[in-house]
């Protein structure tokens, strides 16, 4: 049932909304550097930064929007609407944020946001034409999350594209990411220092069939 | 003391996908570890994720998941076909999957044929 819904949805999609711009959503666990990433697009290519990030985890806990984000490449051109989500999570412990130094009440408050976040960031995979997967590439690749999400798509026929992140760090581990998820393209990035942004960019139009 | 509880394939395979999640989450949130015969789809998954985040509060932290493949990855192309079939006939109740408390589970590690449970020291933390 949910298949075949997902099916007409799309159908139904494609017949009246030829002409829609497309939606690219940014997924993953929390602190990967979604947001990170989405300054990093709409400084490149805007000229202004999209959302605030923290070390703290769930910083992100409502989707936001930045639309018409025009980026050019070899005589190519890709028109899309950035839709940054909060960080999928199977845990939220209020106790966390006291640890990383918010007050008892403040860090109950972010607590509750974040579950409504994750909620609405799984709602919202319905919505999206690609998505892009941002992984901390110092981590695990193979936690149930990533899979999750990963699967998510794959069964909803959402392209693709996973990106690890912090490759300047030490521990950065790019090659286990590609192990993990070899069917789709891994690109190794640093969205905090722009290291190696223009293969994203390329890897973005390919994505999309730009 | 921890409590591990297992579920078999089919106490769940007649349950709607709703029904299976509102089950596994009852014991998690008992505060024992569910050892389930066979894996969750990615859409069941997302809905465990989802219900889990709507059941949070200042008690219940959330869950840790994790799964185990049995069947070998070199295994014949035949053997696959077999697979496939007992799959979509009877449901995937080839591998092993582990939900439990994120109150107890500190972490679950899967190395890839086998899976470490690193717990929480549940006395010290009560005592607090």
């Amino acid at each position: 049932m949910g298949l075949f819904t997902n099916f007409l949805k799309k159908f139904l999609k494609k017949l009246f909304k030829k002409k829609r711009e497309i939606r690219l959503g940014l997924y993953g666990p929390p602190n990967g550097g979604k947001t990170t990433l989405a300054n990093k697009i709409t400084l490149d290519w805007i000229g202004e930064e999209m959302g605030k990030v923290s070390t703290i985890a769930h910083e992100t806990r409502e989707i936001q929007i930045k639309e018409q984000i025009t980026i050019k490449s070899k005589g190519k051109e890709l028109t899309f609407n950035l839709v940054d989500t909060p960080g999928i999570a199977t845990k939220i412990d209020y106790e966390d944020f006291i640890k990383a130094g918010l007050k008892e009440k403040e860090a109950k408050k972010r607590a509750k946001e974040a579950t409504k976040g994750v909620i609405d960031a799984i709602k919202w995979l319905d919505d999206m034409d690609t998505v892009v997967v941002i992984l901390d590439s110092t981590k695990d690749p193979y936690s149930q999350v990533n899979i999750t999400i990963i699967g998510n798509l794959e069964a909803r026929k959402i392209p693709v594209l996973i990106v690890a992140n912090k490759i300047d760090l030490k521990k950065s581990d790019v090659k286990k990411v590609q192990a993990a998820f070899p069917q789709y393209d891994v690109i190794g990035i640093s969205a905090k220092y722009g290291n190696h942004i223009n293969n994203f960019y390329e890897a973005l139009f390919k994505v999309t069939n730009a | 003391m921890l409590t591990l509880q297992f579920i078999p394939y089919s106490e769940i395979s007649h349950l709607s996908p709703d029904k299976r999640i509102q089950k596994l989450l009852k014991v998690v949130k008992e505060e024992k570890i569910v050892l389930l015969e066979g894996k969750l789809g990615s859409d069941e998954k997302s809905d465990l994720i989802r219900k889990t985040m709507e059941e949070i509060d200042d008690k219940f932290k959330g869950i840790e998941i994790e799964e185990l493949d049995i069947d070998k990855k070199d295994k014949a192309f035949l053997e696959k076909i077999r697979t496939v079939f007992i799959n979509l006939l009877m449901g995937s109740r080839r591998g092993l999957t582990i939900v439990g408390p994120a109150s107890i589970i500190k972490e679950i590690k899967k190395d890839p044929d086998k899976i470490m449970l690193f717990t929480e020291d549940v006395k010290r933390k009560r005592k607090k």
